[in-house]
């Protein structure tokens, strides 16, 4: 079946089985490999986008839900437009050393840009509570829930400009 | 996955027809439990209805008495709408604990109370509550629509297209959930409303269950002691890896007086 989805801003139309995941789209018909596949049961998080500004796990979601959908990746997030900046979560991430092998990193990434867009004044709880989809095997938690504070705050200070 | 037909009908009658016309078609909703399935190969049907382009199956209206909210209608807007956190928080609060945040955006209350999950939330909101099953051709109790493990009153070509709860004086909920999966290990739902308490428990047995002597001690007091010393028969109680029956069964008492706290707080 034929689907159109606008994918990072583009307008995309591809044709797919309807059994696609949309995280198989992504990395082996679109080539888009920075959506990770770490668990592919809906657990662990690494491949969460958000589908319509919502966060969603695409290893858990059937290629013919995009169509007419806007589709962001982590491909696809930015800091400010045409500044070629990182996005301020990024730029948390790395400041405050918020991963260690990075494979959860583009989940953690769009679940804490989702968050932090959802609720402005994140409190150390609601991060913790919102991150319980997102696995990381590596850090401990601690230093990822510093950079989504950091990053939260960033994305609020970005707003006020 | 084993590959499949895919129908988007964009009104009822056709998907039901769908349904009876197809052997062992299924319908998808957010998909949350059937997407796991059919990459497990647990199931493999020849077609998937997708319920997503039939219109007016999203939102949550205020009916006074009661609210409807439609069954094509996401986890998390139930629990960030202003309307069930004002009328029925405890139901809100419920939706918020399902999953993490990223099923919320995708899982339906719809899907969930078709799914009927033994350690699924909602099923303990709608019998908690003495919620209506609205479906494609009649109107279903709570009390009779569970009917055991993944088990329902749907027929094969009945589509829910809503859940209507009443509205009731106090209600909570609170769940020990399993720490991976965030099911409920127990879960347990309160509702007082005038002419009673209604206690109903999920993730403790094969389905959803209610509890009458807590419900008779709480109509007499709604506080949580009435409910500290009322244990629950074992019998009938899952054990697994994850708890044994006895744990379980004393996880009931614990959330029960949990969930009462809640709906006074």
């Amino acid at each position: 079946m034929q689907i159109s989805f606008t994918l990072n801003g583009r307008p995309t139309t591809v044709e797919v089985e309807p059994a696609t995941l949309v995280a198989e789209l992504l990395r082996e018909q679109l080539h888009l490999t920075g959506t990770h596949i770490g668990c592919d049961t809906s657990q662990c998080g690494a491949c969460v986008v958000h589908l319509n500004g919502l966060p969603v796990k695409s290893c858990t979601l059937l290629a013919p839900a995009l169509d007419g959908a806007t589709l962001l990746t982590i491909e696809g997030l930015q800091g400010a437009p045409g500044s070629n900046q990182m996005h301020p979560m990024q730029e948390a991430f790395r400041e405050h050393h918020g991963l260690q092998c990075g494979f959860c990193t583009p989940g953690m990434l769009m679940t804490a840009v989702a968050l932090a867009t959802e609720k402005p004044d994140l409190t150390e709880a609601d991060v913790r509570h919102g991150l319980e989809g997102n696995i990381c095997r590596c850090t401990g938690y601690q230093n990822i829930v510093v950079s989504v504070m950091a990053g939260a705050a960033a994305m609020n200070a970005a707003k006020g400009e | 996955m084993k590959p499949f037909a895919y129908h988007q009908p964009s009104q009822i009658p056709d998907a039901a027809k769908l349904l009876t016309s197809i052997e062992d078609s299924k319908l998808v909703a957010g998909g949350m439990t059937l997407i796991p399935t059919l990459k497990q190969r647990l199931a493999n049907p020849p077609a998937l209805v997708d319920l997503s382009k039939l219109g007016n199956l999203k939102g949550i209206t205020d009916d006074g008495a009661t609210i409807t909210i439609g069954a094509m209608t996401p986890h998390a807007v139930v629990a960030a709408s202003k309307l069930v956190q004002s009328k029925i928080p405890g139901l809100a609060v419920l939706a918020s604990m399902i999953g993490d945040p990223a099923v919320r955006s995708r899982g339906t209350i719809g899907g969930s109370v078709a799914n009927n999950d033994p350690a699924a939330d909602y099923p303990a909101g709608v019998l908690g509550l003495g919620a209506t099953i609205v479906t494609s051709t009649r109107e279903i109790a709570a009390d009779k629509f569970f009917l055991g493990l993944f088990e329902t009153a749907l027929e094969v070509s009945e589509i829910i297209t809503a859940i209507r709860f009443p509205v009731p004086l106090k209600a909570g909920y609170a769940k020990f959930k399993a720490p991976a999966s965030r099911y409920a290990l127990v879960g347990v739902f309160v509702a007082k409303f005038a002419d009673g308490v209604r206690v109903a428990v999920t993730g403790a047995g094969s389905g959803v269950f209610r509890v009458p002597p807590m419900e008779a001690a709480l109509s007499g007091n709604f506080d949580p002691t009435a409910v500290a010393a009322i244990k629950i028969d074992t019998d009938g109680l899952t054990s697994d890896i994850h708890a044994e029956a006895d744990y379980r069964a004393h996880l009931v008492t614990v959330m029960a007086k949990r969930a009462v706290d809640a709906a006074l707080s």
